[in-house]
């Protein structure tokens, strides 16, 4: 048990780094966006193994929830006035 | 071309390599606490007494840091006052088609209407709960505003009351304010909590003003983020 708290973070954080390398590397702007949003996901989860519920919280909605949809929203605006202007 | 790419590909992975030292000397020298610091220990022993809170974060934001609350508070106000500021300049005509969005999917539609509810209920928990539970007004309004954005997104063409956002935020952020002043008066201090009494430990309604104090919090936080989402939505390229 004492050794699974540290595995689990361990874990996350190599997780975090994947998703951090995704967001880097992809082609498109859609995936580079959701691996963002799944960087702040596994920070939160870290976040609650550190015993840290509110900070998880917090990073959930606006980290993982909030900035990624507000990423989405933007690139649909830019995609729709970019099309008007063809 | 090539040689001025390698130099800042270089410069780049020479400040890597500094932030990591940095990190490095950090996590190297790290040794966890055997206890509990004298300001921790203190908020660990005397949280529940002093304000009837079974969270001790929620105890330090509203209470003991009540005072940087209220500017983080006024910070993102600032912020969503810049921002309408700056998108106000170019704003979409009355009953225009604002973001010129294709209107929306029927599962979007669908599922905003049965989600909706739901997650503006969830918000409010959160926030009222934020003595006992984790989170608090932070979350929860930021959860509320997820809500206002997932409508936005499935309705692009609807017009919220700018008057009513605004109203919320200003009125929850004055009587904000107020509550901490009559902490002066018939309390400790500013924002002093004991300013009603504190109830029973874990109830709802206990802790004093707190779940007042972080209801307020919430809607202001809800209404400051929904406000940003509203400039950005009702803008228009010229």
């Amino acid at each position: 048990m004492t050794l699974l708290a540290p595995l689990a973070a361990a874990g996350f954080g190599l997780a975090m780094i994947g998703a951090a390398l995704m967001a880097l590397r992809a082609r498109s702007t859609a995936v580079a966006v959701l691996a963002a949003g799944l960087v702040s996901l596994f920070a939160s989860v870290l976040f609650l193994i550190l015993a840290a519920p509110d900070v998880a919280m917090t990073e959930a909605a606006i980290g993982s929830g909030l900035t990624t949809f507000l990423f989405f929203y933007v690139l649909g605006r830019i995609r729709r006035e970019g099309y008007d202007d063809d | 071309m090539t040689t001025k790419f390698t130099t800042r590909s270089f410069v780049a992975l020479v400040l890597l390599a500094l932030l990591g030292v940095a990190f490095w000397t950090l996590a190297a020298g790290y040794t966890p606490d055997a206890e509990l610091n004298r300001t921790a220990a203190y908020y660990a022993e005397n949280t529940a007494r002093e304000t009837g809170a079974q969270n001790i974060v929620t105890a330090i934001i509203v209470t003991y840091r009540g005072l940087d609350t209220l500017g983080e508070v006024t910070v993102l106000f600032l912020t969503a006052a810049i921002v309408a500021l700056v998108l106000g300049q170019s704003k979409a005509p009355r009953g225009g088609s604002g973001s010129g969005f294709l209107p929306s999917g029927e599962l979007l539609q669908t599922g905003t209407k049965m989600l909706l509810p739901i997650i503006m209920l969830f918000g409010a928990y959160v926030f009222v709960n934020g003595h006992l539970t984790p989170g608090g007004g932070f979350q929860g309004g930021a959860i509320l505003a997820s809500g206002i954005l997932l409508l936005l997104l499935a309705e692009p063409k609807r017009r919220f009351g700018h008057a009513l956002i605004s109203r919320v935020e200003s009125v929850s952020g004055l009587v904000y304010v107020l509550i901490g002043i009559a902490g002066i008066v018939l309390a400790g201090g500013f924002l002093d909590n004991r300013i009603l009494p504190l109830g029973t430990f874990g109830a709802l309604l206990s802790a004093g003003a707190i779940p007042l104090i972080y209801t307020l919090i919430g809607l202001k936080v809800g209404a400051e983020f929904s406000s940003i989402l509203e400039s950005l939505e009702e803008t228009e390229d010229a």
